[in-house]
């Protein structure tokens, strides 16, 4: 097993905040050192919010769980610190292949958008991921950045008050009371948070036991997502073969409904299964297998006072479509920016609201798309099953089929359409920018759109006069003046304006676009920048 | 808008087209059967393409059932 489990990362050590006479109250306290939690710890430390992660643990998740990371969660990473990082640790990837019993029934490309910097996706274990996260920590720390993680810091107990929360933390050397202004819940599908506050988590659950077992191979199988449906070595099942850095390779079979899952985990058991897939002669170590269950649910509402949940505690979707993860990270790039304007009074509280009703147009979206691919998967009565197979039997031979085909829809960053903070569109532009939408890179010289946005409020104009910048009611937007003629690839201006001459984009802190329109019209704008932080 | 489902008789070859269906399914196991009903189906429906009308086909479908 790789050391990566076995060391303490961040390891007890007794906090001056133990022997307080009266309870230390900080900004923000989050649970879980999960890849949501950090990421929105490094998102508040970042713009200077002084922020605590508080873990039961002291290291990385064990065994690689989410393996997929998209790229809006990249291009979020990027904003923070650890993008460049994460992708070169990364495998990437761009073809899958669908099976059908004994044969492929077609292949297909993820396409790579001209002049984007991140890929569709990578593949890494979550705990590198985790590993990259707590890297950049401490690196933030050396440069005196007020963020800490609190290893086996495990919370028992929590009150709820108007405007802070109490904490009582349990610890190695005994239990110590902390309050926070905002607490962020990122402490997973089974969220203690959730229960100890008391608060349901309703959905569908899905009763069939899929199988995950990591493998190290040394065969060469290509960097590609392999699906089968109903294969000969699992028959009227189905599995996934995903590849991982380090020669290992995810495998995911499905068992079905009623089944012994001690036996099945059993490694001769589970070596058997293995060895009907990749063949007797493949060559491989087990190096973690776990039976999963999963539900497709989320929270009625993140917010409850001064308490947010975000990543998993709040929804959970099934695996397929790797919009796990990927959706919880956009949490955390929707809690940073508005948490850091209501605490520095810049902002009303209510804009947290937003963040539920933003994330949780985001979560049923996500729950609509994982759970159509689960029917697909794993149909629920016969006619769906011979539904299924029709489709798999005419994609092999007819295009028109394989849209059809549902092995997971990949996870693709959601655009907030009807959101309270959105200005109506005023610009005769491609809908992928209209507001709500995160902004799409495009190529400028040696750089990146996406690195010049992002952390405050940034007016962007194309071929468009504006002022270098302006304030509304204490919230700055700075200017990114552009001409199409920036990017000779003609990005930009395809993403941006279409047939338009010319635009001006408002674009929040974490890069979703606010407003725009042709021209820079101050009222307008003003405006716009009010209702972006809530106070129209 | 889309045009609508058309519920008049439009077929070229009536029975010629019932005929070809049914004798399709001649020596058939039923889960074959089943399978190239299914095949059929996603076949037309590709065809018509329009959301608007295969919402209605469904619904025509759903409600044109024998009342036991």
């Amino acid at each position: 097993m790789s050391k990566i489990f076995d060391v303490p990362l961040y390891a007890y050590t007794r906090s001056p905040d133990q022997d307080a006479a009266t309870p230390v109250r900080h900004p923000v306290v989050i649970i879980g050192a999960g890849p949501v939690g950090l990421a929105t710890a490094i998102d508040l430390a970042q713009q200077g919010i002084k922020t605590v992660i508080l873990d039961d643990n002291d290291r990385v998740s064990f065994g690689s769980r989410a393996i997929c990371f998209a790229k809006r969660p990249l291009e979020i990473m990027d904003r923070l610190g650890c993008g460049e990082r994460l992708v070169e640790r990364g495998v990437q990837w761009d073809t899958g292949k669908v099976f059908f019993d004994t044969r492929q029934v077609y292949e297909f490309s993820l396409t790579e958008e001209e002049g984007h910097k991140n890929p569709a996706f990578i593949n890494l274990q979550q705990y590198t991921f985790e590993q990259v996260l707590v890297e950049r920590i401490r690196e933030m720390q050396a440069d005196g950045a007020p963020i800490e993680i609190r290893g086996r810091n495990k919370v028992e107990a929590i009150g709820q008050h108007e405007d802070h929360v109490k904490l009582e933390v349990e610890t190695p050397e005994g239990s110590y009371t902390l309050e926070a202004e905002w607490l962020v819940a990122c402490d997973g599908a089974n969220s203690p948070t959730r229960r100890m506050l008391g608060l349901d988590f309703d959905g569908q659950v899905f009763e069939d036991n899929f199988l995950i077992a990591d493998v190290v191979m040394k065969a060469d199988f290509p960097s590609e997502r392999w699906f089968w449906f109903d294969p000969p070595f699992n028959r009227g099942q189905s599995a996934l073969l995903h590849k991982q850095p380090d020669n290992v390779w995810r495998i995911d079979l499905q068992l079905g409904r009623d089944i012994d899952k001690e036996r099945e985990k059993r490694p001769e058991n589970v070596m058997t299964r293995l060895k009907a897939m990749l063949g007797d002669e493949a060559e491989f170590d087990l190096e973690w297998v776990s039976i999963y269950t999963f539900q497709c649910c989320r929270m009625e509402r993140f917010r409850h006072g001064r308490t947010l949940f975000a990543g998993d505690s709040a929804h959970q979707v099934s695996p397929f479509g790797a919009r796990g993860a990927n959706s919880g990270l956009q949490d955390a790039d929707n809690i940073a920016w508005k948490l850091k304007l209501v605490l520095d009074g810049k902002a009303p509280e209510t804009l947290m609201d937003s963040y539920n009703t933003e994330r949780a147009y985001g979560a049923d979206e996500n729950i609509l798309n994982s759970t159509r691919s689960t029917e697909f998967i794993t149909p629920k009565s016969e006619m769906s099953r011979i539904l299924r197979d029709a489709v798999l039997d005419l994609s092999a031979h007819h295009a028109f089929a394989q849209p059809l085909v549902n092995s997971g829809r990949l996870s693709v960053p959601c655009t907030y359409d009807g959101s309270m903070l959105n200005s109506a569109d005023a610009l005769a532009a491609p809908d992928l920018t209209r507001p709500g939408s995160p902004c799409p890179d495009a190529p400028l010289g040696e750089d990146h759109l996406l690195s010049k946005l992002g952390n405050d409020f940034t007016l962007l104009t194309i071929d468009a006069d504006a002022p270098d910048s302006f304030e509304e009611d204490g919230v700055t937007a700075t200017r990114l003046a552009l001409s199409v003629r920036d990017d000779p690839t003609l990005t930009l201006k395809r993403q941006y304006l279409g047939d338009a001459p010319a635009g001006v984009y408002l674009i929040r802190p974490d890069q979703h676009v606010a407003a725009r329109r042709e021209a820079f019209d101050e009222p307008h704008f003003r405006a716009a920048l009010r209702r972006a932080t809530g106070k129209e | 808008m889309s045009d609508n489902l058309i519920l008049s008789p439009n077929l070229d070859h009536a029975d010629g087209f019932f005929d070809a269906l049914a004798r399709a399914h001649d020596g058939l196991e039923k889960s074959s059967s089943d399978a190239l009903n299914a095949r059929l189906i996603f076949l037309l429906a590709n065809h018509i393409g329009d959301n608007e009308v295969l919402d209605e086909a469904l619904k025509a479908a759903q409600t044109s059932g024998h009342q036991r």
